[in-house]
C-alpha cells in the first residue's frame, strides 16, 4: 500500500538548492540542541534521581558566564539565519530582466493562465526549462497562493493587487501546482499541473493548439472598445494622460506626492479612477469596476506596457508569436 | 466533614455560580475548559478521521472546512488562552502572594461570565452550521464569500476576549497591590511573574482582536470598505490586525506554560531555579518583543521586503529568551533531587517538545525558507509543538502538580504516568510526521491531497488516536481521585511555596494570618538570599 513515497521534494528549479541548505543548516541546528537538551535531561535525571525520601538538591543560584554564553551564542547563531534566509528572499523576490511573462489569475477555484502569444491554460501551466519564467498574478474574487513545492516557490494571489512570483525550472516533468491560501469549500481541489518542457518541446507545445489573441493585442482593441482612446490621445492634448512611454515613470499627482506606473497604478487608475488622480488633469473618468474582468484588466495594463518599449511604435504588439519577449524596462517592484 | 475549606464551604448551585472566591472561581473555568478542550478534541479527531485516506470520503467538503475552523476557534479562544491563567492562574496567583483573592474577586466572577457568553455565541455558531472561514477569518472571504454563521463565531470571539482582558488586569493588580509582606518581585514565584508578563499581553493585544473582529461585521453586515478591494479595502490590512493580537497570543498561551514548569522542575528537582531573574525577565521580554514580529505570518502576501526583513530579525530576537529558559531549566536539574513523578514527566515532555517547537519557528522565520513552507503541514506541525506539546502539556503539568492542592485528595500515579507516556508518545506520533509532509509541500486546510502523502497522514491520526486515549484518562483518574482518592497532606510533593503551607483544599479565605516572606520559593538547601542572577 504504502511502497512508493518520497520523503523529499524533487529539486526542480534554480532556486530549490538555495531553500534546501537553509533547511538542511537548520535542520542540524535543530538536531544538535535538541539531542543536546534532550541528553542533558535525561542524563542528569538518572544521574541525580532521589536516592533517599528526605534527600534536596544543592543550592546553586546561576552563574553569569553560563547566562551570558547561552544568550550570544543562540543570538549569533539566529543571526546567521537571518542574513541567509534574508538574501535567499531577496534573490527569490526580484525577478531578473528578460524573464518570460505569464499572465495568472486565480479565481474559486480554478488557475486560470494567459501566455503573452495568447495561449490559455486553466489548472495548468507549461514552462521551458533553463528560462527565467515570470508570474503576473491576480484574483478575481477572495485570497489565493501559487504554489509549486518542487520548485520551492510560493506568493499569495491577492484581489486588488498584482503579486509576482518566478522561477526557473530546470528538470523536464510534471508538477503539482497547490492553492496555498485557504479559498473557501473547494480549496484542496484547486490544483493543477506544472509542466516543465525542453524548449523545444515547449516551443512545440505553444505553437500547437489555438492561440487566442495575444493580450497585447486584445488589449489594444478593448482600449478601442473602452472608447478609452476618446481622452487618453497618443499626444498630449488629450482629456487624460498620454501613455506612450508612461509605464515605469514616476508622476506627479493631484494634490502632490508620486507615484510609478505600474501593473497595481494602472489597475487602480481603471477601477478606483479617483484614487490617485495624475497632476493637471481632472478626474473626469469614470470607474470601469465591474465592466472589465480581471483578465481584461491584465490585457489593458499588457497593451498600456506595450505603449513604453522602447524601438516599437506605439500601438504594434511588440510580443513575437512564438517567443514572448520582455521589455527592457527596468524591473518594477511589487508593493 | 471535619474542617472547613472552599469546597464545603457552601452548598448548592447558588453557592458556586455566584461564588467570589477565585479557587472557586477556578473551578467552574476548570469545567467549562475542560468541555470546550474535548469539543475541541472531537472536532480535530473528524479531521484526521477524513485526512486517513486521500479522497474526501468521511466528510463533505463543506463540512470538513468547518471541522477545522471549529477546532482552531475553539482550542485557540475557549482552551488555549483561558486554560492556565484562569484555572490555575486563578486558583494559584492569590495563594502564592500570601492573599485573600484576587485583587477584584467581583470581575473575576464576571469574567467567567462573559467567557461563557462567549462559548455560548461559538457554539450557537456550531450547532447552527458552522463557520468555515478557518479560525483566522481572512479577508474578503470571511466578510464578502463564506455563507456560514461568521458573524456569531466572530461576536463569540469578540465577547469572550473582555474575559481575557478582565482577567488580565486583575492579575496585574493583585500582583502590584497584594503580595504578603516580605514578599518583593525578585521573591515572587517565577509562575506569578509567567502571568504578570501573560497579563501585560492580554491587556494590551486583546482590544486589537476585538476591533478587527468589529471591523469585519461591519464589512459583512453593513459593506464598509475595509478589506474588501472590491469595496475600496484592503485584504492585507486585515492580516497585520489579526497577527499583530494573534502572534502575541501565541504567548498568551505558552508563557504560563513556562511558569508551571518553572515551578515544576524546581519543586522535583528540590531545587532552586538557575538564574532566576534571567527565566523572570525573559518572560517579560517574550512579552514585549513578541509584540513586533507579526509580518512574519505575511512574508509571502506582498509585504515590503524591507518589513519582511525587520519581521524576520526580531522574530530571532524573540528566539532567544525562549531559548534562554530552556537551558536555565535544563541547569536546575543539574546536582538536584530528581524525583520523576507525574509533573515532572509532563515537565520533561514540555523541555523536549517546547525545545523541537520554538527550534522549527526558527525555520519559519528564514524569509527564503519561508516561501516554501508557510500555509503547509510544516507550520501546522511547529505550532501544534508550541500549543499542544508546549502549552497543553504544561497545563497538563500544573494540574497533575496541584491536583491534590485543588481537590484535596490523591490520584493514581501509576495511572498518571501512563498518561503522560501516551500523551508524549501519542503527540510526536500525530505530529512529527507533519513535519516530512509539510516539506514535501502539503498544503494545509485540504480535504483532498495526493496519494503519495497518505503514509505521513496515517501515521498521524494513528498518533492522535493514541493522544486521546492519553488525553481522556486524566479525566477517569482525577474524576475516581475525588471519591476514592485518598485525602492529601498539605504538602504531598515536599515542595517549597505559600500554596504548600496551607492545607489542601485550603480554606477559603487561604490564610488565616497573613504570612511574612523572608525568602524566595523553593529554598530547599540552606543558604543565602538568591542573588540577582
Amino acid at each position: 500500500m504504502f511502497t512508493n513515497f518520497p520523503f523529499f521534494p524533487q529539486q526542480a528549479s534554480a532556486q530549490a538548492g538555495q531553500v534546501d541548505a537553509i533547511y538542511f543548516f537548520m535542520v542540524a541546528v535543530t538536531a544538535f540542541f535538541s539531542i543536546l537538551i534532550a541528553g542533558l535531561v535525561v542524563y542528569f535525571a538518572f544521574k541525580y534521581r532521589r536516592r533517599h525520601r528526605d534527600e534536596i538538591g544543592h543550592a546553586i543560584h546561576g552563574s553569569l558566564a553560563l547566562e551570558l554564553l547561552w544568550t550570544v551564542i543562540p543570538f549569533f547563531i539566529t543571526m546567521v539565519m537571518f542574513v541567509w534566509g534574508a538574501k535567499v528572499f531577496f534573490d527569490m523576490y526580484r525577478p531578473p530582466a528578460g524573464a518570460m511573462e505569464i499572465h495568472v489569475v486565480g479565481k474559486q477555484w480554478m488557475w486560470k493562465v494567459q501566455h503573452m502569444d495568447g495561449r490559455r491554460e486553466i489548472n495548468e501551466l507549461h514552462v521551458p526549462v533553463g528560462r527565467p519564467v515570470k508570474l503576473i498574478m491576480g484574483s478575481e474574487d477572495v485570497l489565493h497562493s501559487y504554489y509549486i513545492p518542487d520548485f520551492r516557490v510560493k506568493a499569495d494571489v491577492i484581489p486588488g493587487r498584482y503579486n509576482v512570483l518566478w522561477f526557473t525550472a530546470t528538470r523536464p516533468g510534471n508538477y503539482h501546482l497547490f492553492c496555498a491560501e485557504y479559498c473557501g469549500t473547494k480549496h484542496s481541489g484547486m490544483i493543477g499541473t506544472v509542466t516543465a518542457m525542453e524548449p523545444a518541446d515547449f516551443q512545440a507545445w505553444l505553437s500547437g493548439g489555438r492561440a487566442d489573441e495575444s493580450p497585447v493585442a486584445a488589449g489594444e482593441k478593448l482600449f478601442a472598445d473602452l472608447t478609452c482612446n476618446t481622452c487618453h490621445l497618443t499626444d498630449t492634448q488629450g482629456r487624460g494622460p498620454m501613455l506612450t512611454n508612461l509605464f515605469g515613470k514616476q508622476v506627479e499627482l493631484q494634490g502632490g506626492g508620486t507615484v510609478t506606473v505600474d501593473e497595481a497604478y494602472i489597475r487602480e487608475s481603471i477601477v478606483l479612477p479617483q484614487a490617485k488622480v495624475v497632476a493637471g488633469f481632472q478626474p473626469l473618468m469614470p470607474t470601469f469596476q465591474g465592466l472589465v474582468t480581471e483578465e481584461q484588466l491584465l490585457q489593458l495594463i499588457a497593451y498600456v506596457r506595450s505603449l513604453s518599449q522602447q524601438g516599437e511604435a506605439p500601438g504594434a504588439a511588440p510580443q513575437s508569436p512564438t517567443m514572448p519577449q520582455s521589455s527592457s524596462r527596468p524591473v518594477v517592484e511589487k508593493k | 466533614m471535619d474542617t472547613l475549606n472552599y469546597i464545603n464551604n457552601g452548598h448548592g448551585l447558588a453557592s458556586w455560580l455566584l461564588t467570589k472566591d477565585h479557587k472557586r472561581i477556578a473551578l467552574l473555568y476548570l469545567v467549562s475548559i475542560t468541555f470546550f478542550f474535548f469539543l475541541g478534541g472531537l472536532f480535530a479527531f473528524m479531521i484526521r478521521l477524513e485526512l486517513l485516506t486521500p479522497a474526501g470520503d468521511v466528510l463533505t467538503a463543506e463540512n470538513y472546512n468547518k471541522m477545522f475552523t471549529m477546532h482552531g476557534v475553539v482550542m485557540v479562544f475557549f482552551f488555549l488562552i483561558p486554560s492556565i491563567p484562569a484555572v490555575l492562574g486563578n486558583f494559584l496567583i492569590p495563594i502564592m502572594i500570601g492573599a485573600k483573592d484576587l485583587a477584584f474577586p467581583r470581575i473575576n466572577l464576571i469574567s467567567w461570565y462573559i467567557y461563557v457568553l462567549g462559548g455560548i455565541f461559538t457554539l450557537v455558531a456550531a450547532l447552527s452550521g458552522g463557520v468555515d472561514t478557518g479560525w483566522t477569518f481572512y479577508t474578503p472571504y470571511s466578510t464578502a464569500a463564506a455563507n456560514s454563521h461568521v458573524i456569531t463565531a466572530a461576536l463569540g470571539v469578540f465577547i469572550t476576549g473582555f474575559s481575557s482582558i478582565l482577567t488580565g488586569l486583575n492579575f496585574i493588580v493583585t500582583i502590584h497591590r497584594m503580595r504578603a509582606p516580605g514578599l518583593t518581585w525578585f521573591r515572587l514565584p517565577l509562575f506569578v511573574w509567567a502571568h504578570y508578563a501573560t497579563s501585560l499581553v492580554m491587556i494590551l493585544g486583546t482590544p486589537v482582536i476585538a476591533i478587527t473582529v468589529l471591523l469585519v461585521a461591519a464589512e459583512r453586515v453593513l459593506h464598509m470598505g475595509i478589506f474588501d478591494p472590491a469595496l475600496g479595502g484592503d485584504p492585507v490590512l486585515f492580516q497585520h490586525l489579526f497577527w499583530f493580537y494573534s502572534h502575541p497570543a501565541v504567548y498568551i498561551m505558552i508563557l504560563p506554560a513556562m511558569g508551571v514548569i518553572s515551578e515544576i522542575v524546581q519543586a522535583f528537582a528540590r531545587k532552586n531555579v538557575f538564574g532566576y531573574s534571567f527565566i523572570a525577565f525573559s518572560s517579560l521580554a517574550i512579552a514585549i518583543i513578541g509584540f513586533l514580529v507579526w509580518g512574519h505570518h505575511i512574508f509571502v502576501a506582498g509585504q515590503s521586503v524591507y518589513a519582511g526583513m525587520l519581521f524576520s530579525i526580531i522574530s530571532y530576537i524573540v528566539a532567544v529568551p525562549s531559548a534562554i529558559k530552556v537551558f536555565n531549566w535544563t541547569a536546575t536539574i543539574y546536582r538536584g533531587s530528581i524525583s520523576l513523578d507525574s509533573p515532572m514527566l509532563y515537565a520533561f515532555g514540555f523541555i523536549g517538545l517546547f525545545t523541537i517547537g520554538g527550534l522549527t519557528g526558527l525555520f519559519l522565520a528564514a524569509m527564503g525558507l519561508d516561501i516554501h513552507v508557510h500555509d503547509t503541514y510544516f507550520v501546522v506541525a511547529h505550532f501544534h509543538y508550541i500549543m499542544v506539546g508546549g502549552a497543553i502539556m504544561g497545563y497538563l503539568g500544573g494540574l497533575h502538580y496541584w491536583w491534590p492542592k485543588i481537590s484535596g485528595k490523591l490520584y493514581s500515579e501509576p495511572a498518571a504516568k501512563l498518561a503522560a507516556g501516551l500523551v508524549f508518545i501519542g503527540f510526536n506520533l500525530t505530529f512529527f510526521p507533519q513535519f516530512l509532509v509539510g516539506y514535501l509541500g502539503m498544503p494545509r486546510r485540504y480535504h483532498m491531497y495526493p496519494p503519495e502523502f497518505q503514509v505521513f497522514n496515517v501515521m498521524s491520526t494513528l498518533g492522535a488516536t493514541i493522544l486521546s486515549v492519553g488525553y481522556l484518562l486524566p479525566m477517569f483518574y482525577f474524576v475516581h481521585s475525588i471519591f476514592r482518592g485518598k485525602p492529601s497532606p498539605a504538602d504531598p510533593w515536599g515542595a517549597k511555596g505559600l500554596e504548600w503551607e496551607v492545607p489542601s483544599p485550603p480554606p477559603t479565605e487561604n490564610f488565616a494570618v497573613t504570612p511574612i516572606v523572608t525568602h524566595g520559593t523553593h529554598q530547599y538547601a540552606p543558604s543565602k538570599e538568591v542573588g540577582v542572577v
